[in-house]
């Protein structure tokens, strides 16, 4: 365990000096002085217009969609308390991204400006209803990974057939962002429509640490210290269904990160769900971060998918705690 | 006497004979199974030669003739139900789904195909293609003659060329080596896609777009539904550099038929709008 003040600050830096990082990565070669010279002043040239408006939105999506992803998964894994819960794997995002899908193709976010978070927000909230009916506090791990494949798959047969049934012609070929995720060529648009779903969400979600904490003892120790369970239930599937929601509205479904960064943080907070909520936001802005640096790195050409980043590193991790938790299944 | 007869009914069989050739040179039957090619025959054709054009041809985003088109049957460019209206000839572009164009060979129904054009020159020279194939080389001669004198009339050297971009879906931009290339030229724009190395055109990067800072950036119109693809050229940080644009939408430029001309007029307009 690492003294959490100590925890927090180097964390804090981290996504610090990769938000830096990713502000001085793109397709134009930008001078690094100019162009952050050009940040901060603002101005009509175009360096100003691309830190201002293309780079600084991408930045910031980066941060508040990984913090999102970290803390949701965190605050899952300590409600279900089973490391496999994470929104990508269990259908969430893969529901909300239905839900965003739906609005956009029939119109109605075009109409107004909430209706797309919205949607995506109540894609979320039936997937997490359904995981938690299914899955429940006690349920094994089997159950819940295999009510997470259910709906992934019904989720993602949907979202291609709406995207399949578009008038646009360039909708079917959109598929692969919306179960990838991507944040190239976003802007500060899709910054207001995601930030206040993610800081409200977030803000509920982090605000249930004490609640976690005395779940770890067990329902009626923790019921007996005064944590309403239908209560924390509540606000954990609001809180949720707000923060993947609203991710996946503005950047497609991007897996893994709820589970790779409380996995990786668990033990460094004393495996307490109160800090790790928060480790998990801050690990989980730094994560998405560095992948979508090196999306841009790696592939400058082409729009490499965010979520094909963090599947590699994810997916073996996902792999490896299956094996460890393998004697639970029947 | 009986010789006489039969003399003259041997001319009378030579003549319808060789009446009927004729008759088989000019088709009587056209169908048409492309976009460009719906255009060229609808402006053409004799009275009831062009028996059924293809679907586009109705959609007003991609066709210029969408008012014409409703007078004629549509297809939806099958083998199948295009042999069933027994054409004796069958227009289609260079890019027609081959299989289609191997079943319609294997029928044995003639197909004229016709590639797309990327010049402005390619106008004329398609129309008077199309002409021959219909037997209509007289009508041909006229609207490519007409299309001709409209465009040197419309094709100025102004002594500022403004630099512009063609900006579409997911950032694709068109270079001088197509034809909204050669309208933009025409109109008396330069195009950045030339300065970044593309004249057979590319995709560019917002970034990159925005660095090279053109005059004016042209994108085209929206498909209904939704798609990432056509956010690109209506990113946010593109609103100053879009202000003055044509309003071009697919219509007006993607076959090479006089409606062209259309598209260079508005790009010349919007050029004389822009301050220098």
């Amino acid at each position: 365990m690492i003294a959490p003040r100590a925890l927090a600050l180097s964390l804090s830096a981290m996504v610090a000096a990769l938000f830096v990082a990713s502000l001085l990565i793109g397709p134009a070669a930008l001078p690094v002085g100019e162009s952050l010279a050009a940040l901060v002043a603002g101005g009509d040239g175009p360096l100003a217009l691309i830190m201002r408006e293309i780079r600084l939105p991408r930045a910031v999506l980066a941060v508040l969609i990984g913090a999102a992803l970290g803390l949701s998964g965190a605050a899952m894994q300590g409600y279900l308390r089973n490391p496999l819960a994470e929104p990508g794997l269990i259908g969430v995002s893969a529901s909300a991204a239905l839900g965003a899908v739906i609005a956009l193709q029939t119109g109605v976010a075009s109409a107004h400006v909430l209706a797309l978070p919205v949607a995506a927000l109540l894609g979320a909230v039936v997937a997490v209803g359904l995981i938690l009916g299914l899955a429940g506090p006690r349920g094994s791990s089997l159950t819940l990974i295999l009510a997470g494949v259910a709906i992934s798959a019904l989720a993602g047969a949907f979202t291609s057939l709406v995207l399949n049934l578009s008038p646009n012609p360039f909708a079917a070929s959109e598929i692969v962002f919306w179960m990838m995720g991507s944040l190239a060529d976003r802007s500060v648009l899709h910054v207001a429509i995601a930030a206040p779903f993610i800081l409200g969400g977030g803000a509920v979600l982090l605000a249930l640490g004490r609640g976690l904490d005395a779940l770890t003892l067990g329902e009626d120790a923790a019921a007996a210290m005064g944590v309403s369970l239908s209560q924390l239930r509540l606000m954990l599937v609001l809180g949720v269904a707000a923060v993947v929601g609203a991710s996946t509205a503005v950047a497609g479904a991007v897996g893994f990160v709820g589970l790779v960064v409380p996995h990786l943080l668990r033990r460094a907070v004393g495996a307490r769900p109160s800090r790790l909520l928060w480790a998990s936001a801050l690990g989980g802005a730094a994560m998405v971060l560095a992948a979508d640096i090196a999306v841009r790195l790696v592939l400058p050409e082409r729009d490499l998918k965010l979520g094909v980043v963090m599947a590699i590193v994810g997916a073996p991790l996902f792999l490896h705690l299956i094996y460890r938790t393998r004697g639970e299944f029947p | 006497m009986q010789g006489s007869v039969r003399a003259s009914s041997v001319i009378a069989l030579l003549a319808a004979l060789w009446v009927g050739a004729a008759a088989a040179d000019t088709p009587r039957r056209v169908v048409s199974i492309n976009l460009c090619t719906d255009q060229l025959a609808m402006l053409l054709a004799a009275p009831g030669q062009l028996v059924s054009i293809s679907h586009l041809a109705r959609d007003p985003r991609s066709s210029a003739m969408v008012v014409e088109a409703a007078a004629y049957p549509i297809n939806r460019a099958s083998a199948e139900e295009v042999f069933l209206l027994a054409p004796d000839l069958v227009l289609a572009g260079s890019f027609t789904a081959p299989a289609t164009l191997a079943l319609l060979d294997r029928l044995g129904v003639p197909v004229v195909q016709l590639p797309p054009a990327a010049t402005l020159e390619d106008v004329g020279a398609h129309l008077r293609l199309i002409g021959t194939a219909l037997g209509r080389e007289a009508v041909a001669e006229e609207l490519a003659a007409q299309f001709e004198t409209e465009l040197a009339a419309l094709r100025v050297s102004p002594d500022h060329r403004p630099r512009a971009a063609l900006y579409g879906a997911n950032g694709y931009s068109s270079g001088v080596q197509s034809l909204p290339g050669q309208v933009l030229q025409a109109a008396g724009f330069d195009n950045v896609a030339t300065e970044l190395d593309m004249d057979g055109g590319g995709m560019i990067a917002l970034e990159q777009l925005i660095l090279a800072d053109p005059d004016l950036v042209i994108g085209g119109s929206r498909y209904p539904g939704h798609s990432r693809a056509e956010d690109v050229p209506r990113h946010p940080a593109l609103r100053e550099l879009r202000a003055g644009g044509a309003g071009l939408s697919d219509a007006d430029w993607v076959c090479g038929t006089p409606h062209v001309l259309q598209a260079v007029a508005r790009l010349v307009a919007a050029r004389e709008g822009l301050t220098p």
